[in-house]
């Protein structure tokens, strides 16, 4: 499954022009400031009663890569449903690139492309047809629109798959058909929701140098994904949404701010973890097994002092590694209703 | 969306539509072909001499009209019904044109066009089938693509709305099976309705195919049971009423969004 990293060729490989002049405008777009994306005060209530967003406003700006977080049911989809114009909204109002999804939705549409999380497309199709095909419904003539699905195609590695049925492609080129699907009309915004779910590492690394290149070629993205790992690499900005709300947003680095204490993890030269954990008493450790104990490290105090308390008792440090992805920390705290305290 | 950018979506939905029903022709076309041979094999070859003759008109000859309205009925209405309900809810693909800038009415408009393809393709079919077992005479060729092509449309209509009410497959085969074929058997495609005892003759008139099968005859062969004026009038009133629906589905969001 390592096809999208080995079969995905690189930029300086690609076709005259490169991805830019696949997306139809020049390289390396600075972000203006202008916003991408403007929601105010929205909310929805389903048929059903449930109130799956309680007011939720967000802005993001022109070629910014955002990450919208949150836990399963949280409103992400609800969010991105609306934008997408696939959920009725209740109240509130959505703007793609100032045009507002209620009175100007045609123009609104086409600057916006979408990645679904599941596959959506007809099985018995062709990929070239499922691609030119979505190029029609926006409008763009078929021979135009033959003509990009060959330069968005190439990139995806899915040029010499163009004349198969889609559902004889591998679960990676499923994917990356969805993505060739949502650039055919050369979308500013595009708005991807959960587009590594379920895919292996390899892949979804290749998928991440994707995006940064679509990114680099002045693409605002918005993304939700259930891998902080993913948001922590990829976004500069980010939002957190639990229980239909913004808990958090700003930089991922303002985020990251909240989280006053930190797990870190010492591999031991020996197995010494109980005499460590001893003392390091302050630290409030965890034995995790004879060679490794974990310590929670408060903001401003760092790890330093902990290492050579162990290595001025002849308990030599090996390794020092965050437990765990910092953002996923903020998030874990913040979803739980923690607020980000230690 | 410009109306060159329109018609580009329009003609995207039609397109993609007929090159299914094309590519899988022994699902879409050889089933009406096949029954209506059968149907011009028992009753023209094998009981035709028999039965005799219907306002002088030799039986096979009679029942070409019915057996072709037969196809573009069904046709018509299961290509709409069965396209909206698995775009719906097995592949989900109609999300497709739903993000897309394509107006509700646009994609309605594809949907029913391509209904009307399938069923009046279908519906030549069986009629160039029945060269072969009958002769064919065309008392009104304007009437016939009239009752041909209107038809059509309301059949789309119809199945477009049972697509969209549908939940589940039996959701979209009950309306063939147990409301369709009744009232186009029942609707005279095998007898004139005079032949039928007085009440029956007065339920039948109730029956919206009996004046689409009436009316359609009456383009063949010149004969007809009631007014091809009346016939007509229900025929453009039944659209009416099926539009009007579909009218208020395209306003309400196609029951496609949540």
């Amino acid at each position: 499954m390592a096809e999208f990293s080995t079969s995905l060729e690189k930029p300086d490989s690609r076709p005259a022009g490169g991805l830019a002049a696949a997306m139809g405008r020049p390289a390396a777009q600075a972000p203006t400031g202008r916003a991408a994306l403007s929601i105010r005060n929205l909310t929805k209530t389903y048929a059903s009663g449930t109130q799956a967003l309680k007011g939720v406003s967000l802005d993001i700006a022109e070629g910014d890569f955002f990450a919208l977080l949150g836990p399963n049911g949280a409103g992400k989809t609800t969010v991105i449903g609306i934008v997408m114009g696939l959920v009725t909204k209740t109240a509130g109002t959505v703007s793609v690139f100032g045009h507002d999804i209620d009175r100007d939705h045609a123009r609104a549409r086409k600057f916006i492309g979408v990645v679904p999380q599941e596959l959506n497309f007809n099985i018995f199709e062709k990929v070239m047809d499922i691609v030119v095909n979505q190029g029609g419904y926006y409008g763009i003539p078929r021979k135009v629109a033959i003509e990009r699905a060959e330069e968005i195609l190439h990139p995806l590695g899915l040029w010499e798959k163009r004349w198969e049925v889609s559902r004889t492609l591998s679960g990676g080129m499923k994917r990356r058909l969805m993505i060739a699907r949502a650039l055919v009309h050369r979308p500013q915004f595009l708005i991807l929701d959960e587009p590594t779910a379920g895919v292996d590492v390899e892949l979804r690394r290749g998928m991440w140098d994707y995006l940064r290149s679509l990114r680099e070629s002045g693409t605002t993205i918005l993304l939700t994904t259930h891998y902080l790992e993913e948001a922590e690499q990829l976004c500069k900005h980010a939002a957190i949404i639990n229980h239909g709300e913004i808990i958090a947003s700003g930089t991922i680095k303002d985020i990251l701010a909240r989280l006053k204490s930190e797990r870190v993890t010492l591999d031991l030269a020996a197995p010494a973890a109980q005499q460590a954990a001893a003392l390091l008493a302050g630290y409030r450790p965890v034995v995790v097994d004879p060679s490794t104990v974990e310590v929670e490290v408060d903001e401003g105090r760092g790890i330093g002092p902990a290492v050579v308390t162990l290595q001025d008792n002849d308990i030599p440090v090996q390794m020092v590694r965050p437990k765990s992805g910092r953002l996923e920390e903020v998030f874990l705290r913040l979803t739980s209703g923690n607020g980000g305290a230690p | 969306m410009s109306p060159a950018e329109i018609w580009t979506s329009f003609y995207t939905i039609i397109r993609k539509d007929v090159v299914r029903i094309l590519r899988i022709w022994p699902q879409t076309f050889l089933p009406s072909i096949v029954t209506s041979i059968l149907y011009f094999l028992v009753f023209g070859a094998f009981l035709g001499s028999r039965i005799g003759a219907f306002d002088g008109v030799p039986f096979i000859n009679f029942v070409v009209p019915g057996l072709v309205m037969l196809g573009v009925v069904t046709n018509a209405f299961s290509n709409v019904a069965t396209v909206m309900f698995s775009s719906k809810f097995m592949a989900r693909n109609i999300d497709e044109i739903l993000v897309s800038p394509t107006p509700p009415i646009v994609l309605v408009a594809g949907f029913v066009t391509s209904g009307v393809v399938r069923g009046v393709l279908v519906g030549i079919s069986v009629l160039v089938v029945a060269l072969f077992f009958a002769e064919i005479s065309f008392h009104s060729v304007p009437v016939i693509l009239l009752f041909l092509v209107l038809t059509s449309i309301a059949l789309a209509l119809a199945g477009l709305i049972n697509g969209v009410y549908a939940k589940s497959f039996d959701g979209i085969s009950i309306v063939p099976t147990f409301v369709l074929a009744p009232l186009i058997y029942l609707g005279g495609v095998f007898y004139s309705v005079d032949v039928l005892p007085a009440f029956w003759q007065q339920v039948t008139h109730f029956n919206p195919l009996f004046y689409v099968i009436d009316g359609f005859r009456y383009g063949f062969l010149g004969i007809s049971d009631v007014s091809v004026g009346i016939s007509l009038a229900v025929l453009l009133a039944v659209n009416l009423v099926f539009a009007g629906i579909a009218w208020y589905f395209i306003r309400t969001g196609l029951g496609l969004r949540q």
